[in-house]
């Protein structure tokens, strides 16, 4: 069978043609799948922003008798409902801690109700119409405006919009993720060390290692049902804690350390091992002296991305009871506390609209937080990384 | 007097003797030395030596002794404990100095104790996933003992409502009983899993594909970390996403077709599921087709083919256990997620076939059986654990099938870095 040239040509341009399509195609796979992220990103900062401005009202508070037995009377009765329930409640105790306040009136910014911020920010709002007037002439006057949201990063959850704050949520993290290293750092870098520098090749070696394989695959949510059953219902760890939260996280993140730290020690060159054998370095004495301090950014580095994927993780903190409800920060590593995603899951969980923004402005914060530390992590990667 | 001080206390103790420890063999090390003999190590592996004898015994005769009040519930006055621990600690440290002899090997002792400690670190990973096994199973077994495991695989109503009153022993007053049929969770669970594969699969592939045969390095370079990004975002911000922003979206789109969706439809928590997995197929397939060897595609391209017909009948065909294994992989990384699903997918297990209908999926129904106000004992409890054994059945089995199917294709190319 003979084809003529013109056949030929054809043939190869349409093949040619294809081979172009591919590659577009292959690239727009590529190019939207970074489209999703810009999207998704823009998508929070747009949701997000609001949440670090909030509106506050210029009053004239007067602390005197009256505002001692009913708060309320602390301001003109035509801002009442303009201002948050917030600032009310504390005036009583305030005047008691500070007696110099005791009859004065004081012109001060308040914190204004959520549904003020919301109107103030252009969005669906339940004013009373009486109230809206009141407020846009307090607009006028510049007595009401957007302001810094400082609320939001030094309080903890609040039912009140206008109050809730991520700060004990950070705290909670803080602690969790304290404890979460404390645990499986120490664990994993000993559990690696041994795998490459000690372990003979038998089975039990094999065991551990499909283990910890497996272990990097398990969903999230069952080691929270692991945490419930063994630290909670065995030994009584308390319920919500950062320790029963840590510890649950501490054996997730475990495999992810003991891959990363195996991957730096396989690194390091056997010559630099030799040379310390050498000298008359016994084992250990190799691996605390030669080998550990020279792959010990490759373990910072695995370490810090763990980290960053532990402090992301809601799944098993839910099951272990940390999305309870936390307006002040916890103190000690056994009290209920909350951490920065699942104080997301709380308020995304909210009904009132004002939260939508609280949500959005909590990941942002978290986003910042993990970018950091991813960040962190590919710096000391590309700072201290060797070729040998 | 609180537990907590008497912790401190024991440790304080203990750190007194290690220390006492440590300089009385090192200073008699140091004599025995001065003297001239040749001795086995150096005075500090001495002293380690005897801290290690002071501190190891008692440390762990206290472990074992906490250990059996907290299980057992043995009656050992816990002042006891503590002062066996001690005089145990007392006599390690006598027998510790009397081992500072010049024949005595303390390094290799040293060394022997290191060993040993880290292959224990080395076993906590198997005792997690026993730990993990032993308590969903045991939780799952009792389980199956309140409810049949027949009507659990092929039950088709997921009702645990009612179990509540049997919990409190008011079983007869509800109007209907409970029932555990598991298949519409799991019906939802693999449709949202069937719909992020689709997204997934093509465009972590493609993405692939393109920066290992086609992109210019300065484009792999770059798209690389970008498309990771992806990955290290919080699910419970991917579930956010899908709720507020995807999920009314597809109610929007739907409704341009005529068609009626609902709020918390299954499309959104798989759509925006199958982008969170799409930096895991394609960093897994990357390194899969960046490993088929070169020679492969040389040869194909000198009998004269297009780059793309290359790729179709060569360089894919060549990766596909290692695809077909990241391909797994990413659907037990699906079955597995919650966040997104809590988030976005409905409550209503709903046995349906129309994504745009409401469905829950097995990893909602465990939260949702663990965050009620429910006893621990109660079925709708209990009920958490059965999924989550069929869960890990499954999501290991996955696992265990994409680690051989990769092992096949490491093995035909003899590569080391998969």
């Amino acid at each position: 069978m003979s084809q003529s040239f013109e056949e030929i040509s054809a043939q190869l341009k349409k093949r040619h043609r294809r081979s172009a399509r591919m590659k577009w195609m292959t690239m727009g796979a590529l190019i939207l799948s970074a489209a999703f992220l810009v999207v998704f990103i823009s998508d929070m900062v747009v949701r997000g922003w609001p949440a670090f401005q909030q509106a506050q009202i210029q009053v004239e508070v007067s602390y005197d008798e009256q505002s001692q037995e009913l708060p309320l009377a602390a301001v003109d009765e035509d801002v009442r409902p303009l201002i948050s329930r917030g600032f009310f409640r504390p005036l009583p105790r305030q005047m008691e801690d500070n007696p110099a306040l005791m009859g004065t009136t004081q012109t001060q910014w308040v914190i204004a109700d959520s549904r003020v911020d919301q109107f103030l920010k252009g969005n669906e709002d339940r004013l009373r119409p009486a109230d809206k007037e009141t407020l846009e002439a307090l607009v006028e006057e510049g007595r009401a405006a957007l302001k810094f949201n400082t609320t939001f990063f030094t309080t903890g959850d609040s039912k009140m919009p206008e109050l809730a704050g991520i700060a004990s949520a950070a705290i909670g993290t803080v602690m969790t993720m304290l404890v979460t290293m404390a645990v499986c750092f120490p664990i994993g870098v000993m559990t690696a060390v041994y795998l490459e520098e000690f372990a003979p090749d038998n089975r039990l070696t094999q065991l551990i290692e499909i283990n910890i394989n497996n272990l990097a695959a398990v969903p999230s949510i069952l080691f929270g049902l692991l945490g419930l059953a063994i630290y909670i219902s065995f030994f009584g760890v308390p319920r919500s804690s950062p320790l029963v939260g840590g510890l649950t996280l501490a054996l997730m993140t475990l495999p992810v350390i003991i891959i990363s730290t195996r991957a730096a020690l396989r690194s390091v060159p056997d010559s630099i091992r030799h040379a310390a054998f050498g000298v008359g370095c016994s084992r250990w004495q190799v691996v605390r002296d030669h080998v550990l301090p020279v792959s010990l950014p490759g373990i910072l580095t695995g370490s810090i991305i763990g980290l960053a994927q532990a402090m992301g993780e809601t799944a098993p903190l839910i099951i272990v009871g940390m999305v309870a409800f936390i307006p002040d920060a916890s103190v000690s590593i056994t009290d209920a506390s909350t951490v920065m995603p699942a104080q997301i899951f709380t308020w995304a969980s909210e009904p009132n609209s004002a939260f939508a923004e609280k949500t959005a402005g909590g990941i942002l914060v978290l986003l910042a937080v993990l970018i950091f530390l991813n960040a962190l992590a590919v710096w000391l990667r590309n700072k201290f990384e060797r070729r040998w | 007097m609180p537990t907590n001080n008497v912790f401190l206390l024991f440790c304080a103790v203990l750190l007194v003797l290690g220390g006492v420890a440590f300089t009385l063999s090192r200073a008699k090390a140091a004599r025995v030395r001065a003297t001239g003999m040749t001795m086995h190590a150096q005075p500090d592996q001495y002293a380690w030596f005897a801290v290690l004898a002071t501190a190891g015994p008692a440390l762990l005769v206290s472990a074992l002794g906490a250990f059996a009040l907290l299980l057992m519930g043995a009656e050992i006055p816990t002042i006891y404990l503590l002062t066996a621990s001690l005089i145990i600690a007392v006599i390690g440290l006598v027998m510790g100095l009397n081992q500072v002899r010049p024949d005595f090997h303390a390094r290799r002792a040293i060394e022997g104790v290191i060993r040993k400690l880290l292959a224990a670190a080395a076993m906590i990973s198997i005792l997690t996933t026993l730990g993990i096994l032993l308590s969903i199973i045991t939780e799952a077994l009792r389980f199956f003992q309140m409810h049949s495991f027949w009507d659990f695989v092929t039950g088709t109503t997921w009702n645990p409502g009612a179990s509540f009153l049997d919990a409190a022993g008011r079983g007869d007053e509800g109007g209907s009983a409970a029932q555990f049929g598991s298949i519409p969770l799991f019906a939802g669970t693999f449709m949202i899993t069937l719909i992020a594969m689709l997204v997934a699969i093509p465009f972590g592939l493609g993405a692939a594909i393109y920066m290992v045969e086609f992109a210019p390095l300065r484009i792999r370079k770059a798209a690389k970390p970008v498309i990771e990004v992806l990955a290290g975002i919080p699910t419970v911000v991917y579930g956010v996403f899908a709720a507020l922003t995807v999920a009314p979206l597809v109610v929007d789109i739907a409704g341009l077709f005529g068609l009626d969706a609902s709020y918390s439809n299954a499309l959104a928590p798989g759509l925006v599921m199958g982008i969170m997995i799409i930096p895991f197929i394609s960093s897994l397939s990357d390194d899969v087709i960046n490993s088929v060897p070169n020679s492969l595609r040389e040869g194909a391209l000198a009998l004269g083919i297009t780059k793309a017909e290359m790729v179709r009948n060569v360089v894919v065909p060549a990766a596909a256990p290692g695809i077909i294994s990241a391909s797994l992989l990413a659907v037990s990384r699906a079955l597995g997620e919650t966040m997104i699903v809590v988030m976005a997918a409905g409550m209503r297990p709903n046995l349906t076939a129309n994504p745009l209908e409401d469905m829950t999926t097995v990893t909602v129904s465990i939260v949702a059986a663990l965050t009620g106000d429910q006893e621990f004992e109660s079925a709708q409890t209990l009920s958490a654990f059965a999924l989550g054994l069929v869960l890990f059945i499954v999501t290991l089995t996955l696992n265990v099938v994409s680690v051989f199917m990769i092992r096949r294709f490491r093995e035909k190319y003899r590569v080391n870095n998969l």
